[in-house]
């Protein structure tokens, strides 16, 4: 129980995972669940998502760390904590050669408690296919075939690893409806996904894994208000981000260019819009492709990775970095292939500022196309 | 665990190859020992055709229904990660491996039967005069080739290779464990290492439990060397038997 009365299923704490090769896949992740909450792990490929959620589903021991889930270890005390848990691994796990109902039959037989096999495959949709080989299902329905096992034994914790990779949109949004039953009906779920609005639609709470760290957790709108709004448009020619008016007192926290592309970030967003909207109907300029948003999960989560790639040291008030990318992606996460190679950085601060536009013309750029990025204080 | 055995049970059913290697073989490579069996000078070790086959093709049916295919079984679950997903449930690790086991271990027993049926009817063998002995050579047999078949396939990477890595031991065993020439005929030194081989004592037990020439102390030589076997594979398959397939 936490001070809120909130009673903890799931208990992590400073969790480490050590691969033979000495890799070090979960660098120290800590969170709680709550009793009848899902919670979403979320983060890009090799993150370390299924590494963690294997510790806690019991497959490994951790490195170092603690890992409780109602209440035991379930590594050491795997007896205790299996009965009342279900998993879904990342990946199959079915004799080829079986047929669905023999399937789902062989795992009702291994728990304890289990539900009629034919109601289990009904939840996912799978009762049409009880005689069909497991080879034969296309991987949506091996997807959901997992699901029902991971159900068979009505767990009260249920672990999912990237349930709905492979999914149709329309299977996905089924297994959003059947999750949210669950949860409703008492059910904690620790989900994994890559999927932004599956996290975002799903989740009471989640956790974005970077590099085996979390990079930041807590309710989807959280997370999300931690981030910048955005603005962006492009500039017609002979216009540059120079003449616009001054940004910081429009609220603009910093900027982009990529071309004739332009991206304010802000945490003011109407006030932002407003005095470029005026701005521009003043100047007479056309703003086009213009595209106003509030932050989103997803701009936190590159965000996020961008904070990573740009690493520690980053820029310092009112630098202007021009980066020769060979990507042309105008993030301003700068990894120059040219001057900051090795870096991940690219910052050829000298030339960038010349203009006075913050456009920077990073030398060495693959591009052609001066890229730049301009950060205000903090 | 039953219901595991039973999934395992029907997958054998459907696997062609492994059928046909472990029902057929063991059946038809006994008519080559006979055949050889009777050019050998067996009187004078006290033995007939039938002490010869009997024990050889318990010996076959032991590699070939039980090692052999387990060996194929458990690397092929392991590759299809149905071991990984078993070990998140409620199974123990000595349940998977057991459940698994099951079918072919009892394909094994049944067959045994059937061979020792088969060799009394047809090679003249009289009844057993120890057939306790014969009973827990038999049952030792199944136990420690299911042990041995974990402890190799945790040294096995894929299905593939699992046609492979059974051989060492198949063939060492058919040679030097007194399936093809029974270890009375072998020179001493020779005899004495191969008395060591996992299932020499196995035909031991089987063949004195139908001659009766096994004094008690032999008897329980080999019930030991047997039972050391299998204690060894199962500290091996604690030590070494992997879950799922290597990264």
């Amino acid at each position: 129980m936490d001070a809120n009365g909130h009673e903890h299923v799931i208990e992590v704490t400073d969790l480490r995972r050590v691969y033979g090769g000495g890799f070090e896949a979960v660098r120290g992740v800590s969170f709680t669940v709550r009793r009848g909450e899902v919670f979403a792990l979320l983060g890009t490929n090799g993150a370390g998502k299924t590494s963690t959620v294997e510790l806690l589903e019991g497959l490994a021991a951790p490195a170092g760390g603690r890992v409780r889930v109602l209440g035991h270890d379930p590594y050491t005390e795997r007896a205790a904590v299996r009965p009342r848990t279900g998993v879904m691994l990342q990946e199959g796990g079915f004799p080829s050669e079986l047929t669905v109902a023999e399937t789902a039959r062989m795992w009702a037989g291994c728990v304890s408690g289990a539900r009629p096999v034919g109601e289990a495959l009904a939840l996912v949709g799978l009762d049409t296919k009880v005689g069909v080989r497991v080879k034969q299902l296309s991987g949506g329905q091996r997807r959901r075939l997992d699901l029902a096992l991971a159900l068979l034994g009505e767990p009260e914790v249920l672990f999912l690893d990237e349930p709905t990779t492979g999914l149709d949109v329309e299977g996905r949004r089924e297994t959003w409806e059947l999750v949210r039953a669950l949860r409703d009906a008492g059910t904690t779920v620790l989900l994994t996904t890559h999927y932004l609005e599956e996290a975002e639609s799903l989740a009471d709470r989640l956790a974005i894994l970077h590099e085996g760290r979390i990079a930041a957790t807590g309710t989807p709108a959280e997370v999300t208000a931690a981030q910048p709004s955005r603005i962006t448009f492009e500039l017609p020619d002979g216009w540059f981000v120079g003449d616009l008016p001054a940004l910081a007192e429009l609220g603009v926290t910093g900027h982009e260019t990529d071309g004739r592309t332009v991206r304010l970030r802000t945490r003011e967003l109407q006030r932002a819009a407003t005095g470029l909207l005026v701005w521009a109907e003043r100047a007479g300029v056309e703003l086009r492709r213009l595209d106003v948003r509030s932050a989103s999960l997803e701009e936190a989560f590159l965000g996020i990775a961008r904070e990573a790639a740009e690493g520690t040291a980053r820029p310092g008030t009112g630098t202007t970095r021009g980066d020769g990318t060979g990507r042309g992606d105008g993030t301003g996460g700068g990894d120059g292939t040219g001057p900051g190679k090795g870096t991940g950085r690219g910052d050829g601060t000298g030339p960038g500022k010349g203009t006075g536009r913050g456009n920077g013309t990073g030398p060495g750029k693959g591009t052609g196309r001066g890229n730049g990025t301009k950060e205000y204080a903090k | 665990m039953t219901a595991l055995a039973r999934a395992e049970l029907t997958l054998l059913g459907r696997s062609k190859g492994t059928l046909f290697a472990a029902l057929f073989v063991p059946l038809v490579l006994p008519v080559s020992v006979r055949s050889a069996a009777e050019e050998m000078d067996l009187a004078e070790a006290g033995l007939t055709p039938g002490t010869v086959v009997l024990p050889a093709a318990i010996g076959f049916s032991l590699l070939f229904a039980v090692y052999a295919a387990l060996v194929g079984v458990f690397v092929v679950r392991r590759e299809e990660l149905v071991l990984k997903r078993l070990r998140t449930g409620e199974l123990r690790d000595t349940e998977i491996l057991g459940g698994s086991a099951l079918p072919a271990v009892l394909t094994g027993l049944v067959q045994c039967l059937l061979l020792a049926v088969g060799c009394a009817v047809l090679l003249d063998l009289s009844a057993p005069s120890a057939p306790h002995l014969a009973v827990l050579g038999v049952l030792l047999g199944l136990v420690m080739c299911a042990a041995l078949a974990a402890v190799t396939a945790a040294f096995t990477r894929t299905g593939e290779s699992a046609q492979v890595t059974p051989m060492p031991l198949m063939i060492v065993s058919m040679l030097g464990s007194g399936l093809f020439v029974p270890l009375e005929l072998l020179p001493d030194r020779l005899a004495t290492v191969c008395e060591l081989l996992p299932l020499t004592p196995v035909v031991e037990l089987v063949r004195g439990g139908w001659t009766g020439d096994l004094s008690a102390a032999e008897a329980l030589g080999a019930i030991a060397r047997a039972v050391a076997w299998t204690a060894l594979s199962v500290f091996a398959v604690r030590r070494w038997f992997r879950w799922e397939p290597r990264h």
